[in-house]
């Protein structure tokens, strides 16, 4: 945010902040140590706030837990707005100095009383007041979110919704003040860092900026596209469309973590081409052409990975890799080789001193100093910066540093798939703390906690379906059917439903997903389909 | 797209670097300890005011991460003018205190400890204990051999951790990791009372029927090996555990974006046991369950089916 995209806050700093809202996250099962930071935090007096439509394991430590309806979070953010404003509790002096398009905001959310919130989330009034008047008060506050608030068509627009919440009060920039997305994978956030994205170099130096781009033409002696590519959905659609031929997979499984699996299955058949490199044989790599097997990058190979808060630690060879499979880095330089660039014997160092030399966020971090600090904090501008221990301190500074920031406004769109009365169950989707994605990595161990995949569903849901605990049913959407047992969740409101992406091969989940995509993000909208439920063998129930 | 600067350029530098907000300042404390004058902050402790003078003390339940107990008393000094010896990891110092660390009455006290322990407890997977009850000479065998011990059959009912206490000195450290000095589950306890009072799950279930979620923050905290590995504990029992053939390197869990370092302790090119440092910012030693377990799917070799809890 802000033109660096990472979490502005350190872990540490949760611990000593005052109020936590934590977004669509249940980061004490999805990030168990970032929520010891948290608890830290609440044994310190920090008060949490959960917005989520279930009632996580996260959302028991909560104060108030915001139960809010799927994909309603723009209508409950502006309503926290509004009343923020409403109750005179801007901080006019931040506001005033560090930002642009207030006026235009306090507008967009005028009508967005208690009461329209209140209809809209299905949060009680007196609640998102509450929360809105803690967070406004409080001396140091923090906004965490997870997939919740990104699995939408529209998530771009939540993650602009809090951040107007945080422009609104002065909570970025500051210790125990900010924004920050929990990352779901290890290097997540090293991948975007890295220039892992269509629009990115790395640095976050953005492709369509002549002066950039010239920096990367000259050192690598290439001339280099002047606009942006496509993100993984477009790239999907493109292959709908014909357009992409080829597809060359590193550590992913689409197949299976696309929201539409049909539609995905169809679109790799259509390819010419299909490369996959992966430490398994996953669904993805038995469709592909060409089969690189590659070694876990965590512990059979050396360089780097960056975590939620911006902190670059070191991953070292700890295994020799089965015989056959090669680092990653690795296999794109024997490619290379084959396609006639001899990039000489690939060294995890020497690619990181590249990065340096080119990204100005990465400059002072040397293999030697992360070694000997255990990490350092982006941005980090030569070998005496300590690394920033929180983003945007600039905000703050008279006068600003630097273009101010702007507001903004943004309407609520509910999720794209309405419930019916065909479809008259919300189904969302998410994690559970002892299971991965879609399992590849964590159905190699035996946990005492795995109950395999279930279908889980309120209380009174069961009822009115009379269905027991353990039973199987059939599950369905417009886009396809799957059979799972039914477990009753008393976390669950009436009306929703919750299923895991981790088993696959047994429930695909991704049968039912919508893969309605925001285009800025490329998220598809995992959070919010529409489902029945029906009796196996019995008369249809819904 | 986003009409903003700040979509297409990295923002700029701030004039100073973020820092966090000062600390109250801390008084300075004078106190002599082994009769050399030492000056500390008054916050600290006698455990902390000797370490910073390289004056060891001994210590079992004591671990930096976790709030102090004073249950092992291995770590007792003796203070001028007070009637009992003290705990040093948790009493503050006061100005002027004098301190002894190796008296008569300290060496007294820390041999019986020892001779108490490992006359009741099995401390062959301890070899800190068993290196206190050298240096402080205690012969557990002048108890006699019908003795009482606290000699149980090992708990094995999950794939992941097993529980061996006869090898428990009741230190409170797993029950502290499980509470609120990390992991805040509540999973285990201390229940009953005096020479039976012992680590428990809640009505003493089974682990699978507890609370427990695994995180095995318990096993990184354990001074005795009461709570090991259930790799590590079959590996001992066959005779292939072999610490001298193990290299440790430290890398980064392979799953959420939080970033925990692990510690991979490798024996023959397989993964035998996790930790992670107590000194790392992110996590304080601690992790979660598929930080700890969660390795298996590197190893190249067909899944055995695991067998069957009982």
């Amino acid at each position: 945010m802000f033109g660096a995209g990472g979490g502005t806050n350190s872990y540490r700093e949760i611990e000593e902040t005052d109020v936590i809202l934590l977004w669509g996250s249940n980061a004490r099962e999805t990030h168990p140590i970032f929520f010891h930071h948290l608890l830290k935090g609440i044994h310190h007096g920090a008060r949490l706030f959960a917005i989520d439509p279930r009632r996580t394991s996260s959302a028991r430590w909560a104060e108030s837990w915001l139960g809010l309806e799927v994909g309603s979070d723009i209508a409950l953010a502006n309503a926290v707005g509004r009343e923020i404003i409403a109750a005179g509790l801007v901080n006019r002096e931040f506001v005033e100095n560090a930002t642009t398009g207030f006026e235009e905001y306090a507008r967009a959310v005028e009508p967005c009383t208690l009461e329209y919130g209140e209809r809209e989330t299905g949060v009680p009034a007196e609640a998102i007041r509450g929360m809105a008047h803690a967070f406004a008060r409080a001396e140091r506050a923090m906004i965490c979110w997870t997939l919740g608030i990104t699995e939408h068509h529209n998530a771009v627009d939540n993650v602009l919704a809090l951040i107007n919440l945080s422009l609104l009060t002065g909570h970025v920039g500051r210790y125990g003040s900010g924004l920050n997305p929990l990352r779901g994978q290890n290097n997540v956030q090293g991948g975007g860092d890295m220039g892992a994205l269509p629009d990115r170099f790395p640095g976050f130096q953005h492709v369509e900026v002549p002066e950039f781009r010239r920096k990367f033409e000259e050192r690598w002696g290439v001339t280099l596209p002047p606009t942006r590519g496509w993100n993984i959905t477009e790239m999907f659609e493109a292959m709908g469309e014909g357009e992409l031929r080829a597809l060359y997979v590193l550590g992913e499984n689409p197949l299976q973590s696309e929201a539409d699996q049909n539609l995905a299955r169809r679109r790799l058949e259509s390819l010419d081409f299909l490369v996959a490199q992966d430490i398994f044989l996953t669904a993805t790599a038995a469709m592909a052409d060409v089969v690189f097997p590659a070694a876990a990058g965590w512990c059979e190979s050396d360089g780097t990975v960056t975590n939620s808060e911006r902190r670059v630690q070191r991953v070292r060879k700890a295994l020799e890799p089965p015989a056959g499979a090669r680092d990653d880095v690795r296999i794109l330089f024997d490619l290379a080789r084959r396609m006639g660039h001899d990039w000489g014997e690939p060294r995890s160092e020497a690619i990181w001193d590249e990065v340096r030399s080119l990204a100005p966020p990465f400059a002072g971090m040397s293999y030697a100093r992360i070694e000997a600090l255990r990490g350092l904090q982006w941005p980090c501008y030569d070998d005496d910066h300590p690394g920033e221990l929180f983003l945007h301190a600039r905000l703050w500074e008279r006068p600003i540093v630097g273009p101010r920031v702007a507001f903004h406004p943004v309407e609520n769109d509910p999720p794209v798939e309405r419930l019916s009365d065909e479809y008259p169950l919300r189904l969302t989707t998410g994690r559970r703390l002892d299971d991965y994605n879609t399992g590849v990595q964590t159905s190699g161990y035996a946990s005492p906690l795995r109950r395999g995949e279930s279908l889980d569903i309120s209380p009174e849901d069961a009822r009115r379906l009379g269905v027991h605990d353990g039973e199987v049913v059939r599950v369905s959407s417009p886009r396809g059917r799957i059979e799972v047992p039914i477990r009753i969740d008393d976390g669950l409101k009436p009306g929703l439903t919750f299923l895991t992406p981790h088993f696959p091969d047994e429930v695909a989940t991704n049968l039912l997903t919508i893969d309605a995509t925001d285009p800025r993000s490329g998220t598809a909208e995992f959070k919010a389909a529409a489902i029945r439920v029906d009796r196996l063998g019995g008369t249809g129930l819904t | 797209m986003i009409d903003d600067s700040l979509w297409f350029r990295p923002p700029p530098r701030p004039s100073q670097t973020p820092v966090a907000p000062p600390r109250p300042l801390i008084g300075m404390v004078s106190l002599t300890i082994d009769g050399q004058s030492v000056e500390v902050a008054a916050s600290s402790t006698i455990l902390e005011a000797c370490r910073s003078i390289g004056v060891e003390i001994p210590t079992l339940c004591y671990l930096e991460n976790l709030t102090p107990v004073n249950v092992c008393r291995i770590c007792v000094v003796e203070v001028t003018g007070a009637r009992v010896l003290v705990p040093a990891c948790s009493r503050r110092v006061e100005p002027g205190m004098e301190i002894q660390t190796d008296s008569p009455r300290v060496a007294l006290a820390r041999r019986m400890v020892m001779e108490f322990l490992a006359s009741s407890v099995d401390l062959s997977t301890a070899p800190q204990a068993l290196e206190y009850a050298r240096r402080y000479g205690a012969r557990p065998e002048r108890h006699g051999a019908a003795i009482e011990t606290v000699e149980q059959p090992v708990k094995i009912d999950n794939d992941l951790y097993v529980r061996d206490y006869a090898k428990c000195i009741l230190c409170y450290k797993c029950v502290e990791a499980c509470g609120t000095d990390a992991q805040n589950t509540f999973a285990i306890a201390v229940a009953g009372r005096g020479f039976d009072a012992r680590i428990s799950t809640e009505a003493d279930v089974p682990l699978p029927d507890s609370a427990c979620v695994y995180c095995g923050n318990c096993i990184g905290v354990c001074p005795t090996g009461a709570l090991m590995f259930r790799s590590e504990f079959e590996m001992r029992e066959s005779g292939t555990w072999d610490e001298s053939r193990q290299s440790k390197t430290d890398t980064i869990c392979s799953y959420c974006g939080v970033g925990c370092t692990l510690t991979l302790h490798v024996q023959e090119n397989r993964i035998v046991k996790v930790t992670s440092p107590m000194d790392v910012e992110v996590t304080h030693g601690n992790l979660c369950i598929k930080g700890r377990f969660g390795f298996e799917f590197v190893h190249d070799d067909p899944k055995e089916e695991s067998s069957p809890v009982g």
